[in-house]
């Protein structure tokens, strides 16, 4: 049973080579991924994988997160430990104990503490797990595994120490006492006579649980102790909030139906998820029972890569689809379209691993390359490419709502603003309300604004979120030329989905605007003392604010709207439970505005009812789809009485009634 | 077998609005779109051929920009896309109309692969006169079979089809042998969406132009020349203006009560 170099050695070699081969097999994969440069900007880069990776600054969000924090630097910690037990293995005559006193003994102290933290951040885990896990289906072989795999090592190495201590002389075991308190209590517990047959013991129990790991680390979702890290520092730079454009030529593909026309940072997300289930918990799909499961997706794409990895390296057509419904492995089409694409998981996510592109890739396969999508999309797609709205309502009546006033065409000598106002704004009865509050705040507030009128276009959010990116692509384009031509530079718009593909998505065209969101700019106008509030209103009664995701999450908008609705009933509106970065979708974003929900709990109606826990008599929205999906959610509850607003409409309310 | 559809690109109506000083249609910034009808009878076609396997023409008379139309249906799938397009086929109305499209189905006929079918939708919303495919058949001495909501039946081998025609307030089966022309409802089928490799391949793809020299028409018998139909005004029919009935945000209860007791007083709400 003692350590034995002979014996050890080739073990070592054996569990090193395959460390190297699994580790090889899967860089590989990553590799059969498209191209995308995620080198730019090393700085910021190295700064975020110091924060997210090594500072685990999103881990620790969480309460449970700092035992994750514990065990992920006990084991940078024990590194040192580990290494020199490998190389003791091997050469033992390499020893910490070579090391001069004044270094030998602090580390010896902090080892011991740092493998007593360890043991019980892992045993914290387990009891966890078996108790409150963080999703059902957490309970696996393969977690406690690794769990008992990490809690072997701890307790061999207190195997290790106890056993020497034991059998010290009397001084050694007071110096022990000291720089060793947690082996000693061990060592008390193992008699001098029994010290060798322990040590050894603990020494082969410790250097089979190490190369037990080297070995299977690579073939678990283990794996993202060593792809986290790169993970963090190939994130993606500003918010994952725009989809890359497709090069619309003969021969290209569109979307992404198989594994390796993912990108490669997209193979290596799959690699460095290891399935902590937060995406899950705060997707709104997943709360509500759809079949959508942001990590799920995640898995089968890593699952994919795995089963079609071979034949894929050969040139060969993958066996598994990645689209489909033959389980592990493949993505179905019910949860592709259940995504709202609020970012909620990229949110979440402590990796920075971008499910939502993903999702899009496949949206855009199926939308572009077979045409295949459900079915009251048709009228959606035709009616966006043919008349530039979603309704298919005749362009022609874009200007009605404005018919009764005095409201002024852009012309770039005159106008500073662009008054963007949005299908939802022009056509929708409802939040036609919200535009006509908007111009005569504008014109109360001496701003220079003009409208496009019949020739506003719609701006293509809900079609590029829906994948079809050859339509938003000439819709985008369109827009873009026109902007440009009439010389367009500052845009207001009230409807966060046009206000983020302006902002951000026009840029891949070549379009940068000054785009402000109706909020930002009622609040600025109200702190530069251009909105003169001399009463506030109370006729909102209580109220209630709910973050739009293409505002709040997806473009850090969320002091603005808040400030408006003080400001105007001079109160801060009451937060939900689930509030700013945290909030939860209305259920519209990502296309699902034009889209049957039928599986599960309406995703509004888990919002409405959450809204409704604060007892507001109006809830305030900054976006017309927040605000049809409340308004039909209040219904359906029976909660008439409740009025939902824009923040424009709340301010007008204040000022000019 | 060759099908062919009979296409028109036409204003979108809904957004057409009628010079009240003039009486004529303000074409100005209109888009045009494929007719409605005739996209379910371009996908009936293209349900079919993808059955049988059978090749599908689409043709369509106007002018030189209506390849954009034709663009569409190459998107869809068609095998072969021709323009009808000649000044001397201008201003037709729907007798020379029909002989256009009737020499051009001859011509496939005989030039490209015998045509079992012709499809038509029932009428464009342009004219609304659900004459041209009609006219079609008689020209070529096809059956005619209008109102399509249903083929119940195509069997090649025995040259017949049966159908379901849509009437009012009952369908009718009928039979007819092949070749037959049809004119088709919405309630038919679908239409597809077309994939982006078949648009992009469409728009490189080759529309035939056949003119008067192809088709060799007697020029007093086709266009403007050949129409013995003569639009002497165009306008909007005056409505009665409507009312108001209650109040339905304060008692949306009580608006639809005086609302259902005032169709049921017109006779309009079957009981």
């Amino acid at each position: 049973m003692t350590p034995n170099p002979t014996i050890f050695t080739p073990l070592l070699l054996i569990s090193m080579a395959s460390f190297a081969w699994g580790c090889w097999k899967r860089f590989s994969l990553i590799s059969l991924g498209r191209s995308e440069d995620r080198f730019d900007n090393i700085g910021t880069r190295f700064g975020d994988m110091l924060l997210y990776a090594f500072g685990q600054k999103r881990v620790v969000a969480k309460p449970f997160g700092i035992n994750h924090f514990i065990i992920f630097w006990s084991f940078i910690i024990l590194l040192v430990a580990n290494t020199e037990f490998l190389l003791h293995g091997v050469f033992p005559s390499v020893s910490l104990t070579n090391l001069p006193d004044g270094i030998l003994m602090p580390l010896l102290l902090l080892l011991d503490i740092v493998s007593l933290l360890a043991l019980a951040a892992v045993a914290a885990a387990a009891v966890r797990r078996l108790v409150v896990p963080p999703y059902p289906e957490a309970r696996t072989m393969e977690a406690f595994f690794i769990l008992f795999l990490i809690a072997t090592l701890m307790l061999a190495y207190f195997g290790i120490n106890a056993a020497k201590i034991s059998t010290m002389q009397e001084g050694g075991r007071v110096l022990a006492r000291v720089w060793m308190p947690v082996s000693s209590v061990f060592a008390g517990m193992v008699p001098v006579a029994a010290g060798a047959y322990v040590y050894g013991f603990s020494w082969w129990a410790h250097a089979l649980a190490l190369l037990a790991f080297m070995c299977y680390l690579p073939n678990s979702k283990h794996m993202h102790i060593l792809t986290a890290i790169p993970n963090c520092f190939f994130q993606r730079l500003g918010k994952p909030n725009t989809q890359p454009r497709e090069e619309f030529t003969v021969g290209n593909t569109f979307g992404v139906d198989r594994v390796d026309h993912y990108s490669w940072k997209d193979l290596l997300d799959s690699f460095s998820c290891t399935e902590c289930g937060r995406c899950q918990n705060v997707c709104p799909a997943s709360i509500t029972g759809k079949p959508l499961n942001p990590r799920a997706v995640i898995h089968n794409i890593k699952v994919n890569l795995l089963e079609n990895g071979a034949a894929l390296k050969k040139g060969g057509a993958p066996q598994t689809p990645l689209i489909g419904e033959s389980g592990e492995g493949s993505v179905s089409e019910e949860s592709i379209w259940a995504c709202t694409t609020c970012g909620a998981c990229m949110e979440a996510c402590p990796v920075f691993i971008e499910q939502m592109p993903k999702i899009i890739q496949l949206r855009r396969h199926l939308v572009e390359s077979e045409a295949k999508f459900p079915e009251e999309l048709l009228n959606l797609f035709e009616n966006m490419e043919g008349r530039s709205n979603p309704w298919g309502i005749a362009p022609t009546e874009r200007t009605k709502w404005c018919s009764q006033l005095d409201v002024k065409p852009f012309d770039k000598d005159k106008t500073e603003y662009l008054f963007y106002v949005g299908c939802a704004g022009s056509f929708d009865s409802r939040n036609k309300h919200v535009s006509v509050a908007m111009s005569q705040l504008l014109d109360r507030a001496g701003i220079s604004w003009g409208i496009l009128g019949k020739d506003e276009k719609c701006c293509g959010e809900s079609v590029r979120r829906l994948g079809n990116e050859y339509v938003f692509d000439k819709m985008a384009r369109e827009n873009v030329a026109m902007f440009i031509e009439r010389g367009v530079k500052k845009v207001i718009t009230q409807c966060p989905h046009c206000f983020t593909i302006l902002k951000n998505d026009y840029r891949q065209f070549g379009l940068e605007l000054e785009v402000i969101h109706h909020s930002e700019l009622l609040r600025n106008l109200v702190q530069d003392g251009r909105l003169v509030l001399d009463k506030t209103t109370q006729y909102m009664g209580a109220t209630v604010f709910h973050d739009s995701c293409y505002l709040g999450r997806h473009n850090d908008v969320y002091d603005a709207p808040r400030e408006v609705v003080r400001a105007a009933t001079g109160q801060a509106p009451a937060e939900m439970g689930r509030n700013r970065n945290n909030a939860f979708c209305c259920g519209a974003g990502g296309g699902r505005m034009w889209m049957e929900e039928q599986v599960g709990e309406r995703i509004n109606l888990t919002r409405v009812k959450e809204a409704l826990e604060q007892k507001p008599e109006t809830i305030c929205v900054a976006c017309p789809y927040c605000m049809t999906m409340f308004e039909d959610g209040l219904k359906d509850v029976k909660a008439g009485s409740v009025k939902v607003r824009d923040v424009a409409e709340v301010l007008a309310e204040a000022l000019l009634r | 077998m060759l099908i062919v559809v009979c296409i028109k690109q036409v204003p979108d109506t809904t957004q057409v609005q009628i010079d009240p000083v003039t009486n004529t249609l303000i074409r100005d910034g209109i888009p045009f779109i494929v007719n409605p009808y005739d996209t379910h009878a371009l996908e009936e076609a293209l349900r079919l051929k993808d059955r049988f396997g059978c090749k599908v023409a689409a043709i369509s008379m106007g002018p030189p920009n209506a390849e954009g139309t034709l663009r569409k249906a190459l998107a869809l799938g068609v095998d072969h896309a021709i323009l009808l397009s000649d000044r001397v086929f201008g201003g037709a109305d729907t007798l020379a109309t029909s002989k256009v499209l009737a020499a051009a189905i001859a011509k496939l006929h005989s030039d490209v692969e015998e045509v079992g079918l012709v499809l038509c939708g029932k009428q464009t919303i342009d004219g609304d006169t659900a004459q041209v495919g009609p006219g079609i058949a008689s020209r070529l001495a096809y059956r005619q079979l209008t109102l399509v909501d249903k083929i119940v039946n195509l069997d090649l081998s025995a040259r017949k089809i049966r159908v379901s025609r849509k009437l009012e307030g009952r369908h009718e089966i009928v039979e007819a042998p092949l070749p037959a022309m049809l004119t088709v409802v919405r309630e038919l089928n679908r239409p597809r969406y077309p994939k982006v490799q078949m648009r992009l391949a469409a728009a490189e793809a080759v529309v035939e132009v056949w003119n008067n020299k192809t088709l060799q028409l007697d020029e007093q018998k086709i266009g403007l020349k050949g129409s013995p139909t003569w639009v002497s005004k165009i306008f909007s029919p005056e409505r009665d203006k409507g009312e108001i009935l209650g109040d339905g945000y304060a008692d949306p209860d009580g608006a639809a009560a005086q609302l259902i007791d005032k169709l049921m007083a017109k006779d309009m709400l079957p009981l």
